[in-house]
């Protein structure tokens, strides 16, 4: 029977219901030393002294500084640009500047207490408005770390040929991912070999990082993921900064050293969601075609660039929607301000630039005086839509199925009359609203991304019969292990109990790449099923057919290994021949197939107090083929409720360039309570070259509570608040 | 200073160390008992829910010697991974854990809950239930389904 399309047991279950699965700190580690991190008080500056309190035991401490780096002061990433620790400058609050380690954990906060650093304090831009306004110039020449442009067609033309040009600015704020593990990290030295363990997304990222900073080759660094309690982005580039600073420790004091992070440093030193401001100039004929799109994108890429030219490519390239437009303009760039740096959260930068086009369109139906529906339907991708970029969409295009679903089980057209109805009635104690949106999401890594990356996956077999996938994609938490057991099982036709996921773990495992972009089921699977369906034809010619039974494989092992301790297969990616991209011009194939989700958000607002309820969350996702159908809407509900956080509730607030909500008191994500019940629909338009039709799920999810529900308030309130989060102090402000 | 006594798990344990060690501590440090998580260290998560006398708890905010003498129940005190509790059955059934850094914690409320109200539990009454813990990557619908499920076989037993 095929495992594909059931809904397996969770390989690590057992482990994490019972307390057993062990997560960084869970792990004894003898003669472990205790890490913790001297942070810049300052935005931006030069560090004239670092001064330690000479009352203090510090024969007691490992210090470490700048000066103690083997290799290059470096977090390599993409632009060289972020030391792993502060040397002589500063450029953000919570930057780091030295390391301190102690055999006992409070000492070593105790002698964190006793560093005091001098500064000579620098002019700082603190917002993305101040950046870009350039009130003082602190990165490169401009503040600029990425811009592009994308370009189709003539928008002057468009325009011209309008019946109604409608204008609208909206912002986003940061977001925090929340993950309930803290970034946790650990290393030593065993047998010449650095090891690296912990929370982490992305082993080759942090052993990338690690081979500049030790100066060392791959065989002398090992990076293994430990049990990961949760990423969503957050544990993409960050761990490269913490696995340095920990194996820093671990040289200069010949131990092993563990930095754990509490909330609150967690919170205030590593990286959140760009905030960005989108401005949208659009133009329709009467009839509610669109004609042209002018869209200008402003990111906050905090003080170093590390993912933000990334981020800022897949918010451009989302921008203009999931509609078809011949004139499109899309203007984009990120600037650097002296905050800490942003980075990798769920959607990665499409969020930002969905929820703006999507909510534009209350805006644009007010000015037509229509009901924003008739407009998606108008434009909304199907087969043979041409995008922003002049890709040609040539399958696996669900987005009208999910706009449509969603529309008839959220009943939209009955409650939005019965809600203009409720809304009239000054007795009741609410004002209620419904609102939708639909995006594309695309799935795999922008542009030519996956074919500089060149993930390799495989499955191996070892002599004495043990079946492993082998891929340094992590488990962290969306189902991984499992998910690739499925894929592997199907593609040998072998059971799915007989295959092991090995522990990603740089030693043991090829470079599949990172756990991003939606890319680990579609693109990393992918290169499963074509390695298992290569082993599956080895093992029919080493043994003349499949093995039926454990003992059989184990003979088959055998005639296949010949004496080897292991028949390994190993693929590569190949890029879709049909897929065509330009870098240098943005023009073509931005990802080789998107996935497509809607969403209705059915809510109430308090007319006392303006608190927001939402009642019920109706979604539809066209994500292929759902390998997992539990699973998969366990991302759905998952990543929604964190877009529902972002629409509602979560608002990193800053001060003098650092969070100062940095704890879960007042950084607010959403409760049992907070959470409506979800209706969930999956829908399968395979893409022919996803294993077994698979696109993207991961990031999809988090990109439609937003544009719904900001859209459900204006009915609710009858205004549109064009900023996130919508908390009842913003509601005020508009009613007032 | 004579020792702090309370029992854990069905243990009587003795701890002689500062008096206010945080609970937390005491069970993955001292005891080794790791399944106990912590998330946020200032009780706003429920990762480190125990039960203290059969009601749920932040051990994170509660020092060694305000629970002499009672009894701390943790997750190790259910079911093993051959041999899953009821609840944790229902949590592997229903895809109630994730990444499971919060599953521990929401394991002991819901076991309470269960405790409490057996085949009574409802949606609403499991969500109120598991208020104090946060999870970041199910959006909770998953959990209460997982909860109920077990709820459900509870009742079955009964009857």
């Amino acid at each position: 029977m095929p495992s594909v399309g059931r809904n397996e047991r969770r390989r690590e279950g057992p482990e994490k219901l019972t307390g057993r699965a062990l997560y960084l700190d869970d792990h004894s580690i003898p003669g472990c030393l205790h890490g913790v991190t001297v942070r810049s008080s300052i935005p931006r500056g030069r560090v004239k002294a670092v001064h330690f309190d000479p009352a203090f035991p510090w024969e007691e401490c490992v210090v470490v500084t700048a000066k103690d780096i083997p290799g290059r002061n470096l977090v390599a990433l993409i632009e060289p640009d972020q030391p792993l620790l502060a040397d002589g400058v500063v450029n953000h609050r919570e930057e780091p500047i030295a390391l301190i380690a102690h055999a006992d954990r409070a000492r070593a906060y105790e002698a964190l207490k006793r560093v005091t650093v001098e500064y000579e304090p620098l002019p700082a831009v603190l917002t993305l408005d101040e950046s870009a306004a350039l009130k003082q110039v602190v990165y490169k020449k401009d503040n600029v770390i990425k811009s592009y442009l994308i370009e189709r067609g003539s928008v002057e033309e468009g325009f011209a040929r309008a019946d109604f040009v409608v204008e609208g600015e909206y912002r986003v704020p940061a977001q925090e991912q929340a993950y309930i593990e803290n970034n946790a990290m650990a290393a030593w030295e065993e047998d010449g070999v650095m090891v690296v363990t912990g929370s982490l997304q992305c082993p080759y990222y942090v052993l990338k990082a690690m081979k500049e900073i030790l100066a060392r080759p791959a065989d002398k660094i090992r990076v293994v993921q430990t049990v990961t309690g949760g990423g969503f982005g957050g544990k993409e580039e960050y761990p490269s900064m913490l696995a340095g600073h920990c194996a820093l420790l671990a040289l200069k004091a010949k131990r092993p050293v563990k930095m754990v992070y509490d909330r609150h440093e967690d919170m205030a030193a590593t990286t959140k969601r760009h905030p960005a401001l989108v401005r949208h100039k659009t133009g329709l004929t009467k009839d509610g075609r669109l004609v042209a799109q002018d869209i200008e994108v402003v990111m906050d890429g905090g003080a170093y660039a590390t993912l933000t030219s990334v981020v800022l490519s897949r918010g451009t390239l989302h921008a203009a929607g999931p509609y078809e437009c011949p004139n499109v303009r899309v203007r984009s760039r990120a600037v650097a301000t002296n905050t800490p740096p942003n980075g990798a959260f769920r959607g990665f930068g499409a969020p930002q630039t969905l929820h703006a086009v999507e909510l534009h369109w209350e805006k644009i139906a007010a000015a037509m005086n229509v009901d924003a529906l008739q407009l998606r339907r108008v434009n909304l991708f199907k087969v043979g839509s041409v995008t922003a970029t002049g890709q040609l969409l040539r399958e696996s295009v669900g987005a009208s199925d999910c706009l449509e679903t969603v529309v008839k089980r959220s009943d939209y057209a009955k409650k939005r009359r019965a809600y203009d109805a409720w809304n009239k009635d000054p007795k009741k104690p609410t004002w209620r609203g419904i609102g939708l949106s639909v995006v594309h999401h695309g799935a795999g890594f922008t542009g030519s991304g996956e074919v500089y990356l060149a993930s390799r996956a495989g499955v191996a077999l070892t002599r004495d019969g043990g079946l492993f996938v082998l891929a340094a994609s992590t488990e962290i938490g969306q189902g991984t292990n499992t998910m690739f057991a499925q894929v592997a099982s199907d593609a040998l036709g072998l059971p799915m109990d007989w295959i092991q996921v090995e522990t990603p773990d740089t030693h043991k495992v090829p470079d599949s790449g990172p756990t991003v972009a939606s890319r680990t089921c579609m693109v990393v699977g992918g290169l499963v099923q074509r390695a298992a369906t290569r082993l599956k034809a080895d093992l029919e010619a080493a043994y003349g057919h499949l093995p039926r039974t454990r003992a059989e494989l184990k003979a088959a092992a055998a005639a296949l290994c010949a004496g080897r301790a292991a028949h390994r297969v190993e693929m590569e990616f190949e890029k879709p021949k049909e897929v065509t991209w330009d870098d240098a011009t943005y023009r073509g194939d931005a990802y080789g197939v998107y996935s497509y989700g809607a969403f209705a958000a059915d809510l109430e607002v308090d007319k006392t107090t303006y608190e927001v309820r939402v009642l019920k969350a109706t979604t539809a996702q066209d994500i292929g083929k759902a390998i997992h159908p539990l699973f998969a809407e366990g991302q759905i509900i998952g990543g929604c409720t964190q877009g529902l956080g972002w629409a509602l509730l979560e608002e990193p607030v800053y001060k003098d360039g650092v969070m100062v909500n940095a704890q879960l008191t007042n950084y607010v994500i959403p409760t049992s309570l907070d959470t409506p019940p979800f209706d969930v629909v999956v829908i399968e338009k395979p893409y022919s070259r996803g294993p077994f039709g698979a696109k993207g799920v991961g990031e999809l999810p988090m990109d439609v509570p937003g544009p719904a529900v900001a859209a459900a308030i204006k009915q609710a309130v009858g205004r549109l608040i064009p900023v996130l989060p919508i908390t009842p102090e913003r509601i005020a402000k508009a009613l007032s | 200073m004579s020792p702090i006594v309370l029992t854990v798990n069905g243990k009587r344990r003795s701890f002689g160390g500062p008096a206010f060690t945080r609970l937390i501590d005491f069970l993955r440090e001292t005891l080794r008992l790791t399944g106990t998580k912590e998330g946020c260290g200032e009780g706003e998560c429920g990762a480190c829910t125990v039960l203290i006398d059969g009601a749920p708890v932040n051990s994170c905010l509660v020092p060694v010697c305000s629970v002499a003498g009672a009894k701390v129940e943790t997750v190790e005190s259910l079911g093993a991974p051959e041999k899953l509790s009821r609840l944790q059955q229902g949590f592997l059934d229903c895809a109630g854990a994730q990444c499971g850094i919060c599953t521990p914690g929401m394991l002991m409320s819901a076991h309470a809950h269960l405790k409490a109200k057996g085949a009574k539990a409802d949606d609403a009454s499991v969500r109120e239930a598991i208020s104090g813990n946060l999870c970041r990557c199910t959006g909770y619908q998953h959990i209460v389904d997982s909860v109920l499920c077990a709820a459900r076989k509870t009742a079955k037993r009964k009857r």
